[in-house]
């Protein structure tokens, strides 16, 4: 489990994270929205330990890791998957030899092993064919795709995941969240999903968190998130059905500009 | 006034925290060399990278260098009538100076700048955080291996460098300006002593070390998109460049 207590983090003058109050329950899938540029990504590196907090405490399975060094940092980090936003795929090598570097680097498995896994992982995300170009060959959500298959592969206890299902179609949208759900409950792990789409998110989640101006402004289940009274989630929820319900959804969209 | 004060004390800061950086980045990566697993594949990958990269390079810079030393060598030497020591001036600048030097600034041009973009590259897309998410040490994965490639391919590029300057030099002593081949070669074995060449190979091991860290230290701390990488490029490259001549004078005084 992930607790996070009262955690600040300022980049210069910009402060992105304004005392956030989390508790990430033990395997479950939660999500974590909130609008572009308000720190999702930077919330998601502080769990991993990638930056730090300026203040703060992020306890994992009750352990105080703010202050951990590096050495304890890398034991721990096993435990973890992470999918990076722009997916950081090694670009000197292949798909498959990106799927396979933490096959060899943590586990003991022989090499026919690990092919047979790097396989079954490429095509769940319906990528076998590609398994041998590069990176640099991709279209963007084949590279998704990919690094999702990358940060599955060692069946991690908590994975993180940054927008999995951005610029991907919508039939594949589904897919990669349903891939996501069942690997959750088939390992029980622990997962952390950040998106903006809303429909994908009261869909899937067990748990939903909302960060607006640094801040968790409201969490509750799917259902306890629709019922939410609080302005920010209510206006979110709007403009993201405003496709569905154009006449209801004008005035939301010139208020909010972009 | 004060602004430039305050500008330079601005430089001096910096200046020192790069090169704590560096020399930390270093004491690293010697830690990390005896901290299994052991990554031969890519240490043998930097190696064939280093060498095959520079090689033609290298081989070019310094035929033409003992081309060039063994027209104005001779046009020195003929003033007092010594033209017979040709062989040996040409062999041992090589060997003490030019060999070791021209060598490493041709790898910092050629691989270190590599070193310095291929990080930078891998740090701007969050490669580098990736292999931390994966719990692999970067240092341990990227930087050790390029470390050690490049001292051991610095000085048997240099080796190389020594003997194509040498052929270069008596091509054109002894086909161009009709220095007697037999002197020409006695001259030179007279001269060029064991310690003459052992420490030309000691400041290749150590240059080696200096353009491998700062190219690398340069990509790994980059920030900033292709931009970025490109400043990384070009600072490693002239950091280095420079770094190497001064140890070089360095190393001159102390070794001899
Ligand atoms: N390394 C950094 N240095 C300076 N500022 C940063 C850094 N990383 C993020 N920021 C700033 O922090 C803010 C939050 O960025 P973040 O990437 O977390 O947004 P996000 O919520 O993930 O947005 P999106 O949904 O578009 O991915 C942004 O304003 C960004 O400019
Ligand atoms: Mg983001």
């Amino acid at each position: 489990m992930v607790k996070l207590v009262d955690l600040y983090k300022s980049f210069g003058e910009q402060t992105v994270l304004n005392g956030i109050n989390l508790e990430i329950p033990r395997g479950k899938l939660t999500f974590i929205m909130g609008r572009s540029g308000t720190g999702k990504s930077v919330l998601l590196k502080h769990i991993i330990g990638l930056l730090k907090p300026d203040r703060g405490q992020i306890l994992i399975d009750g352990q105080d890791v703010t202050h951990l060094s590096e050495k304890e940092w890398q034991r721990l980090r096993r435990k973890f998957g992470f999918l990076f936003q722009e997916g950081a795929l090694f670009d000197s090598m292949t798909v498959a030899e990106n799927v396979a570097f933490p096959l060899i680097e943590h586990t003991k498995l022989s090499k026919k092993e690990i092919q047979r896994k790097v396989e079954e992982k490429l095509s769940q995300v319906g990528l076998l064919e590609a398994r041998n170009k590069y990176p640099a060959e991709l279209s963007g959500g084949m590279k998704k795709r990919a690094a999702l298959a990358r940060a599955l592969a060692l069946e991690p206890e908590i994975i993180l995941f940054d927008e999995p299902t951005t610029g991907l179609d919508p039939m594949l949208q589904v897919a990669t969240m349903k891939l996501i759900r069942k690997t959750q409950q088939q390992y029980g792990l622990t997962g952390v999903v950040v998106t903006h789409d809303v429909p994908i998110a009261l869909m899937a989640a067990d748990y939903i968190a909302f960060l607006n101006e640094g801040r968790v402004v409201a969490e509750g289940t799917p259902e306890e998130i629709k019922k939410s009274e609080h302005p920010f989630v209510r206006e979110f929820l709007k403009s993201a059905f405003e496709g569905c319900y154009p006449e209801e959804g004008r005035d939301v969209q010139e208020k909010h500009g972009d | 006034m004060l602004n430039f004060l305050s500008y330079l004390g601005r430089v001096g800061l910096d200046f020192i925290s790069q090169a704590g950086g560096m020399a930390l980045l270093f004491l690293t990566t010697l830690v990390y060399t005896f901290r299994p697993p052991f990554r031969l594949r890519l240490f043998f990958k930097q190696m064939e990278f280093v060498g095959v990269n520079s090689l033609l390079v290298v081989v070019l810079t310094a035929l033409f260098s003992g081309m060039v030393m063994a027209f104005q060598g001779y046009h020195a030497l003929s003033k007092f009538g010594g033209e017979s020591l040709l062989g040996g001036l040409v062999a041992l600048s090589l060997v003490r100076e030019l060999g070791p030097v021209l060598t490493s600034l041709m790898v910092t041009a050629r691989a270190g700048s590599a070193m310095a973009a291929e990080l930078g590259s891998m740090r701007v897309t969050e490669q580098i955080d990736a292999l931390e998410v994966m719990a692999v040490n970067p240092v341990h994965y990227l930087v050790v291996p390029r470390f050690w490639a490049a001292v051991i391919m610095v000085p048997l590029l240099t080796i190389i460098a020594d003997l194509v300057g040498i052929a270069g030099g008596y091509l054109v002593g002894v086909m161009l300006l009709n220095v007697d081949a037999g002197i020409f070669i006695r001259k030179m074995q007279e001269m060029v002593e064991w310690l003459d060449l052992s420490s030309g190979i000691y400041k290749a091991f150590v240059f080696g070390g200096l353009l491998s860290i700062i190219g690398c230290y340069k990509g790994y701390n980059a920030s900033g998109g292709a931009e970025g990488v490109g400043r990384a490029t070009t600072e490693a490259v002239v950091i280095a460049s420079v770094s190497i001549l001064v140890g070089d004078y360095i190393l001159t005084s102390l070794l001899f």
